[in-house]
C-alpha cells in the first residue's frame, strides 16, 4: 500500500494519541521501523500487520477508527494541503460530490504511483446519492465515509451517511443531503497557498 | 444581427476576462473578472491604453496599429498596481465598430489569484485555470513530500557512512577508511609516511583482567594515538590490538622517530581499571611513500609491518624505518611475538 496512506493512519494514531502510542503499535507490529515515508511504497502484508496492532492497542474496532483517520485527514490543520486539494473539487457539497468520480485520476496527477480504487456517484433522487467505492484498498469505504462527513462539515452542509451494504463487490455509502447550506463552512481561497 | 447588449451577455459568460473597445480606443464594457482588478476605479469610458500597457508586439503605438494585430499573441501589463501581466488575443468588430479583446493571466495566474482574490466562479467552466491550480498545489505538496523524505535519507546516508568507516570501540578510522585515505593521497599523488603500531603485551592485559578491561585499554591508547598526532593525520585501528597512522604530507625521519618514541613513552605509562593497573608499551614501523617511484597501497603496508617486525625481534618498546634488508632477516625461522 502506498506510503502516503500508511502514513495518514500514523498521522491520526500520533496526533490523536500521542507519538509514544504509535512506537508502541509499530513494536507490536513486529515490522523492525516505527515510520512510515510517505513516498515509499509498502507491501500489503506490512500495512494489514500495522492495522492489526492499531486495532488491539486502541481496542476499537477497525472501520470506526478508519473512519475516524478520514475524518482527521480533512480537518487536521495539519494536513491542510488534502483538504484544499478536495475543495479544489467543486464550489459547493454536491460539487463537490461529483468531482469523487475523477479522485482517484487526480490523485494519481499529483503522485503518480497513488493508485486509489475507483469512485462512482450515482444520483437517486435529488438530494440523495450513492457512491460506490471499488475494491483495491482495504477499509476504503470507510475511509471515504469519515472524509465525506468531515468535507459536510467543511462546506456547511448537513448531511445522513451510512454505510449500506456492497453492491457487485463494492462498498455504497449512502448520502442523504438534508440542507447544503446548514451552517458557515470553512472558507476557501484559491491563492491562500504560498508556494 | 446581434446587439451590442447580446455581445456582453454572451461574452460574461464566456470570456468572464473580455475588454470590449469602440474604434478611439475607449473601453464600453468588460467581463465580471476585471472588475476585481478595476477596484473602485472602473474601466469603462477610459482609453485602453490607460488602464493596459501594451508590452509586445512593440511596433504598436497608436490603436490604429492595434486594430491591425487580429489573431496575434499581445502581451500586456496593468498599468496600476501590482503591475500584473496579462496575455490577450484581438479581434475586431465589424464596420469599423471597435474591437473585442479576450485577456488571459498566463503563467501569472497563481499571484493574480492571491492578489485580487479570485475564486473559481471568476473563471469560465471551461477554462482549466483551476486544474492548473490544483496542480500546482498538489504537486508542491508532493515534492515537499519528497523533499523530506531526500533530508531524512540524506541524513541516514551520512550516519551510516560515518558509522562504515569508523571502528565503533575506539571511534577510530577502521580498514575501509584506510583503503579509501591511502587511494586518495596515492591518486592524488600525495606523499605521506605509514606508521605500523602494535601494541606489546596487550594479549597480557585480556588474559589478566578479562576483555572489558581490554576494551578500556584500547581506548585510553586511541585517545593516545589521536593526543599524539595532528588532526590532519589518520589513526587507523585495523585489527585487534593494531594500528596505523598515516601522516600526510610528513617524511622527516627525525620528526617521524621522535614522534614513535613520544607515542610509545605515553603508551607506557600504566592505564587504571577500576582498582587494576594495566600495563603495556608498542612497538612502530615506518615506511615512507618517497621509497616507490609509483607507491603502492599493499606494498606499503607490507614495508611498514617489515619494519614492525624488525623492531619487535629487535627487543619491543622501539621505532624503525623499513630498508630493503629487513626483508631478508623477515625470512630466518624466528616466530614473531605479539
Amino acid at each position: 500500500m502506498h506510503g502516503l496512506i500508511n502514513r495518514a493512519v500514523q498521522a491520526f494514531v500520533s496526533s490523536t494519541y500521542g507519538t509514544g502510542r504509535w512506537t508502541d503499535i509499530m513494536d507490536a507490529s513486529g515490522l523492525g521501523f516505527t515510520e512510515f515515508e510517505a513516498m515509499l511504497v509498502y507491501s500489503e502484508e506490512q500495512s494489514e500487520r500495522m492495522l492489526r496492532a492499531v486495532e488491539q492497542n486502541l481496542e476499537r474496532p477497525l472501520p470506526e477508527i478508519l473512519e475516524d483517520v478520514g475524518t482527521f485527514l480533512v480537518s487536521n490543520p495539519q494536513v491542510e494541503a488534502l483538504r484544499r486539494l478536495l475543495r479544489f473539487g467543486g464550489v459547493n457539497y454536491v460539487d463537490f460530490l461529483h468531482s469523487l468520480d475523477d479522485l482517484p485520476d487526480r490523485a494519481r496527477l499529483a503522485v503518480s504511483d497513488l493508485r486509489l480504487p475507483g469512485l462512482e456517484l450515482i444520483e437517486q433522487a435529488p438530494g440523495q446519492f450513492d457512491l460506490l467505492c471499488q475494491p483495491g484498498v482495504p477499509g476504503y469505504a470507510q475511509v471515504m465515509t469519515g472524509v465525506l462527513r468531515a468535507m459536510a462539515d467543511d462546506y456547511g452542509a448537513l448531511v445522513f451517511l451510512e454505510q449500506s451494504g456492497s453492491q457487485d463487490g463494492a462498498d455504497v455509502i449512502s448520502i442523504t443531503l438534508v440542507e447544503s447550506e446548514f451552517a458557515e463552512g470553512r472558507t476557501f481561497d484559491l491563492g491562500a497557498h504560498t508556494l | 444581427m446581434m446587439s451590442f447588449d447580446d455581445l456582453a451577455g454572451f461574452a460574461n459568460q464566456l470570456c468572464p476576462m473580455h475588454v470590449i473597445i469602440d474604434a478611439e480606443g475607449q473601453v464600453l464594457s468588460h467581463g465580471p473578472t476585471l472588475h476585481k482588478l478595476s477596484g473602485e476605479d472602473s474601466w469603462t469610458g477610459k482609453p485602453f491604453f490607460d488602464v493596459l500597457d501594451l508590452q509586445r508586439p512593440r511596433w504598436i503605438k497608436t490603436i490604429s496599429d492595434l486594430m491591425e494585430t487580429a489573431g496575434t499573441k499581445l502581451h500586456f501589463q496593468l498599468r496600476a498596481a501590482p503591475h500584473t501581466r496579462m496575455k490577450g488575443v484581438l479581434v475586431p468588430l465589424p464596420n469599423g465598430q471597435g474591437a473585442f479583446i479576450n485577456l488571459s493571466f498566463g503563467i501569472s495566474v497563481l499571484d493574480a489569484v492571491r492578489d485580487f482574490n479570485l475564486t473559481s466562479q471568476d473563471f469560465s467552466p471551461t477554462d482549466l485555470t483551476i486544474e492548473m491550480l490544483y496542480l500546482v498545489e498538489a504537486k508542491s505538496a508532493a515534492m515537499e513530500a519528497s523533499r523530506q523524505l531526500n533530508l531524512r535519507l540524506q541524513g541516514a546516508k551520512i550516519a551510516a557512512e560515518e558509522q562504515a568507516f569508523t571502528d565503533t570501540l575506539t571511534g577510530l578510522k577502521n580498514r575501509r577508511a584506510m583503503d579509501h585515505v591511502l587511494n586518495r593521497l596515492i591518486l592524488g599523488g600525495r606523499d605521506f609516511a605509514l606508521m605500523h603500531v602494535d601494541l606489546d603485551f596487550f594479549k597480557q592485559v585480556n588474559d589478566t583482567y578479562g576483555h572489558a578491561a581490554g576494551d578500556a585499554v584500547l581506548q585510553r591508547v586511541a585517545a593516545i594515538m589521536v593526543e599524539c598526532t595532528r588532526k590532519s593525520d589518520t589513526v587507523v585501528r585495523v585489527g585487534g590490538d593494531e594500528f596505523v597512522i598515516i601522516f600526510e604530507g610528513l617524511l622527516d625521519r627525525k620528526r617521524l622517530s621522535d614522534l614513535a618514541c613520544r607515542l610509545i613513552t605515553r603508551l607506557e605509562e600504566p592505564i587504571q581499571y577500576g582498582a587494576e593497573s594495566c600495563q603495556i608499551s608498542a612497538s612502530a614501523g615506518t615506511t615512507l611513500s618517497t621509497s616507490m617511484a609509483q607507491p603502492d597501497a599493499a606494498v606499503l603496508l607490507h614495508q611498514s609491518d617489515v619494519a614492525l617486525y624488525a623492531a619487535k625481534r629487535a627487543g619491543k618498546a622501539q621505532h624503525m624505518f623499513y630498508t630493503p634488508h629487513q626483508e631478508t632477516e623477515m625470512v630466518e625461522p624466528d616466530s614473531r611475538s605479539a
